[in-house]
């Protein structure tokens, strides 16, 4: 199109030269921002419609524009303006088909400029909404670079102060361990030095001893009375091997006693651990099969083959325990028992917690909160249970011990009874011993009066034949000696204390015959002396126990 | 309960175990007095100012020792005629004691070069050597037929025991610490607690015959046991320390149970606090007759005080100790165990107003008792578990499961028990102050 502008602007009157130079020059201008102005180039050329025809074409060059529109239009590609035949003859068929194809073009032109227009602010809302984003894109990258720096920063602080913290630590370790081994030190040194003052003062309490021991020892004495008897009422007895021997012997007594009395106390104890074991055991079997409907399934299949065990184990602990014994195997099975017992216990607790929450989401299962109600109170009744039983393990444990006081005391009682008893019977045989050598004693004399008389008789009747008159005399003597001796063994007899006295003379007076029955009344008497010497040893022996 | 009292000048007393006779000591003279009526039933007089009483084991003599003299005089109950003096001396005197048997008196002679053991029965005397300076030095078993006797030899301790009744050595072994502090006979006479120093935490149970059963030690280089008290049935060893802890062993493996903290707060609310709370009572002017009588005036003024429960969590009046001193005022100071085993009753040096009673059968905290002054030294009852506390004022304080109660001592004048001691029936006991004494009778 540019040359037709040039072609044209010299022919064209001056005055429409500046219209058609700017809408040309609007025309021509290829940079996109005079789009805008390019808009408004239609409108000028359709304002000034007039205008712009009478200043190309006029009157006198019309030939000369209508063959220039013609060479314009069939370069362009429109059939020629001329008709075919004249060269002259304008065709105005052609001319208005040309007409009509150039206002086609013209609206198409229109069309396409439009639509490029509105491509172009389509593509300019585009640019400038993503270089709003870009620009807000930049701003973020800036603003986290700028995050990452100072956490970077941060970072870096807190693991220097990490690094003196640790540092401090280290330090503070260090020291620590330092002071202590100061102290080591220093605690050896203090005590080399304690002992060398010790072996120094040791040495002057030597010394010390040594003079004092040399004065003389009058002055230190002790100034007693009179002996005081030991506490014992025994006498003090020789240092002998024989003592050093029972002392060792009395010590170990003394320790063993405490042992035995500890081992006492713990298998005491034990026993009744056991028991409560045992107890627990039982009720938590008792527990776990009558209690569900659904976990019973569940909890059968897992407590009979445990139960069968647990039968099997409770015979043979009760027969274990009736023995009371105290092996290993017995009390790992306890405690093994207890503890499967024990863990069945908490999963059933469990499981039974989790149906009561299941229960409580989808609706409540009255069996369930039930069950779980009582299993809460037998748990509260267990706890009681095992309080109960501590309680009574005290309890008995107290009577246990008080029975074993009592025990002794029983056992000591009794002793004393027998002992009392013996006694008496010990008594009862002495007094009827004394009885038995006085009747003795009493035959005796009875027998010796007897004799004594029968052999008075025989005297009598032996010395009568031959002198009558001594023998009344003598009769008389012996009667009245008879009588005092009488009178002396009634004495005797009566009194309690001998008197050799009255059979001593009557042998005197007797002769031969009456000495030989002197030897028998002698030996009588000897008889005598020896029951009246064991009667007063009897006696005294009979006194002795009264006294005591 | 009713007080009753009566005044005298005493340097020291002792109940006598048996019969219902109390003997007190002034200056010289020795007064035996019986308990119920606190009549003079002898008096004796001594060669010097009598340092230290005690009766014999079967109560028919007292031993009175005078330090300075060097001489130990022993009167007869039954014959007061009856008289022996004892005198070491130029050896000297430092501590005297009756054996078991009440026929032998041991006497520590001065610098503890020796111990002489004589003999009343037989006029004997026989000498052990190298015994060590320390406080408990000598123990007897309950039972009284073991003596063990603390020795240090060549800076090396060892223990010897002793047959009471022949005074024949028995056993003689080394212990391993570093300087031996104390030692201490089980109630069942069994087993014999040693311990150490404390400088080093370390305490050592030997059997009756040597044997050393187990050692215990909780931590190193820290003050160590300041006390110890074994149980009555000889189940429990209570350790105290300086660390304000009290640890227990058991008898059958002698490993520590469990171990008592005496914090300065408690906050648990299931121990009962009693704290002790003084109250003046409101004089009534109008009721007053003027002149007041002499009694009716210090029994308005006197200021009382009672036992409030205090809510926990309660504080208690802690005391910093002065830290560049030896034998600092920190550590569990007292330790006793009730007769029937139940409690025990522990004070806390660093906390001075506070006694701490624990349960033994359930190994906790039962009660703390809060005084408003410091503790000066508290007695169980021997028959029931009963406890006397004295604080240094004029009131003696009574603690048992029932509860608590504080008591006046109704006395002319300032009486400040300064210690108590009861009879062994429980039935009364003596409370002393520094120079007089009064007998509190208890139904």
């Amino acid at each position: 199109m540019g040359d037709w502008t040039t072609v044209t602007v010299p022919a064209l009157p001056s005055a429409s030269k500046n219209t058609l130079l700017n809408t040309s020059e609007k025309k021509m201008c290829p940079s996109s921002l005079n789009m805008q102005q390019v808009q408004h180039s239609p409108l000028p050329l359709s304002k000034s419609p007039h205008s712009s025809f009478s200043a190309f074409c006029t009157d006198e060059n019309v030939e000369q524009c209508v063959s220039y529109l013609n060479r314009e239009l069939t370069t362009l590609g429109f059939p020629s303006l001329y008709s075919e035949c004249n060269d002259r003859e304008l065709n105005v068929v052609s001319i208005i088909n040309c007409m009509n194809e150039l206002l086609i073009l013209q609206r198409k032109n229109l069309r396409t400029q439009e639509e490029v227009e509105i491509q172009h602010l389509k593509l300019g809302s585009d640019m400038d909404h993503l270089q709003n984003c870009y620009a807000k894109v930049k701003e973020q990258l800036e603003a986290s670079r700028r995050e990452i720096v100072g956490l970077q920063e941060r970072d870096r602080q807190q693991q220097c102060k990490n690094r003196n913290l640790h540092q401090l630590l280290k330090n503070e370790k260090d020291e620590v361990q330092k002071l202590q081994n100061i102290i080591a030190s220093r605690a050896t040194q203090y005590n080399h030095d304690m002992k060398r003052k010790e072996r120094e003062y040791n040495k002057l309490k030597e010394r010390l001893h040594q003079l004092v021991m040399n004065k003389k020892d009058k002055k230190i004495a002790m100034d007693v009375l009179n002996y005081i008897g030991r506490v014992d009422g025994k006498r003090g007895a020789w240092r002998t091997g024989k003592t050093e021997a029972r002392n060792e012997e009395d010590m170990y007594k003394v320790l063993l006693g405490g042992y035995e009395h500890c081992q006492k106390q713990l298998l005491m104890e034990n026993a009744e651990l056991k028991k409560v074991l045992q107890q627990m055991k039982k009720e938590m079997i008792s527990l776990l099969p009558p209690k569900k409907q659904k976990p019973k399934e569940r909890a059968e299949d897992g407590t009979e083959p445990v139960l069968s065990d647990m039968e099997e184990d409770a015979v043979e602990l009760n027969k274990e325990n009736m023995w009371e014994l105290s092996c290993e195997t017995v009390r790992e099975q306890l405690t093994n028992s207890i503890r499967k017992q024990w863990r069945m216990l908490k999963n059933h607790v469990e499981k039974l917690d989790n149906q009561v929450s299941r229960a409580h989401s989808e609706a409540l299962n009255d069996n369930d909160v039930i069950s779980r109600e009582d299993h809460e109170l037998e748990t509260e009744k267990l706890e009681l249970e095992i309080q109960q039983c501590r309680e009574m393990i005290k309890t008995q444990q107290q009577l246990l011990q008080d029975c074993y006081l009592l025990e002794e005391r029983e056992r000591l009682q009794e002793e004393w009874k027998l002992f009392r008893e013996q006694k008496k019977n010990f008594e009862r045989e002495r007094r009827s011993f004394t009885e038995a050598a006085i009747r003795l004693g009493l035959e005796r004399k009875a027998f010796e009066e007897d004799r004594g008389a029968w052999l008075k008789q025989q005297f009598l009747s032996i010395t009568y034949d031959h002198k009558n008159s001594e023998h009344v005399k003598s009769q008389s003597a012996f009667s009245g000696s008879s009588e005092p001796d009488n009178q002396l063994i009634n004495f005797r007899s009566r009194h309690k204390k001998p008197h050799f006295l009255s059979s001593v003379p009557m042998a005197e007076e007797l002769c031969q015959t009456v000495q030989h029955i002197a030897h028998n009344s002698n030996s009588s008497t000897v008889l005598n002396k020896t029951t009246e010497d064991s009667k007063p040893k009897q006696w005294k022996g009979i006194n002795k126990p009264e006294a005591e | 309960f009713s007080p009753s009292f009566s005044i005298d000048h005493m340097a020291c007393k002792r109940t006598n175990p048996k019969v219902y006779i109390i003997a007190s000591c002034v200056q010289y003279r020795l007064i035996v007095r019986d308990v119920n009526s606190l009549q003079i039933l002898q008096l004796y007089t001594c060669l010097d100012q009598i340092q230290y009483i005690e009766w014999s084991s079967d109560s028919l003599f007292i031993l009175c020792a005078m330090y300075k003299r060097g001489i130990v005089q022993v009167w007869s109950l039954e014959q007061p005629d009856w008289h022996c003096k004892i005198d070491e001396g130029s050896a000297g005197l430092v501590a005297s004691c009756w054996s078991p048997d009440g026929r032998h008196i041991l006497n520590t002679t001065e610098f503890h070069l020796r111990i002489t053991v004589w003999s009343l029965c037989t006029k004997s005397v026989s000498y052990i050597k190298y015994p060590k300076a320390c406080q408990h030095g000598i123990a007897f078993t309950k039972d009284g037929r073991y003596m063990a006797l603390a020795e240090r030899r060549d800076c090396k301790d060892f223990i010897s025991l002793f047959v009471c009744s022949d005074w024949q050595l028995l056993r003689h072994f080394d212990t391993e610490t570093q300087d031996l502090a104390g030692i201490e006979w089980a109630p069942n006479g069994c087993v014999l607690a040693v311990w150490d120093t404390c400088l080093e935490y370390k305490i050592l149970l030997y059997s009756l015959d040597g044997r050393l059963l187990s050692t215990y030690s909780a931590y190193e280089w820290s003050l160590g046991i300041k006390s110890i008290a074994w149980s009555p049935s000889s189940q429990f060893l209570a350790i105290g320390s300086y660390d304000e802890k009290v640890r227990i062993l058991n008898h059958v493996t002698w490993k520590k149970i469990t171990e008592f903290e005496h914090p300065v707060t408690i906050a648990n609310p299931k121990i009962i606090v009693y704290k002790e709370v003084e109250k003046c009572p409101r004089v009534e002017t109008e009721s007053l007759a003027l002149p007041p009588a002499k009694a009716q005036a210090s029994s308005l003024f006197r200021i009382q005080s009672k036992y409030d429960i205090s809510q926990v969590p309660v504080s208690l009046q802690c005391v910093k100790p002065v830290a560049d001193r030896a034998n600092p005022r920190i550590g569990i100071g007292m330790l006793a165990f009730s007769p029937d085993n139940c409690f025990l009753a522990t004070k806390n040096d660093n906390i001075p107003n506070a006694i701490w009673i624990w349960d033994v059968q359930k190994l906790k905290l039962f009660v703390v008792l809060e005084q408003l002054y410091a503790v000066q030294f508290f007695q169980w009852d021997p028959c029931q578990p009963r406890l006397a506390i004295c604080t240094g004022n004029s009131k003696v304080y009574l603690w048992s499961p029932a509860g608590c109660v504080s008591v006046q001592v109704p006395m002319e004048g300032d009486f400040q028990v300064l210690s108590l001691c009861w009879h062994s029936n429980g039935d009364s006991m003596a409370l002393l102050s520094k120079d007089h004494f009064c007998m509190c009778y208890l139904e």
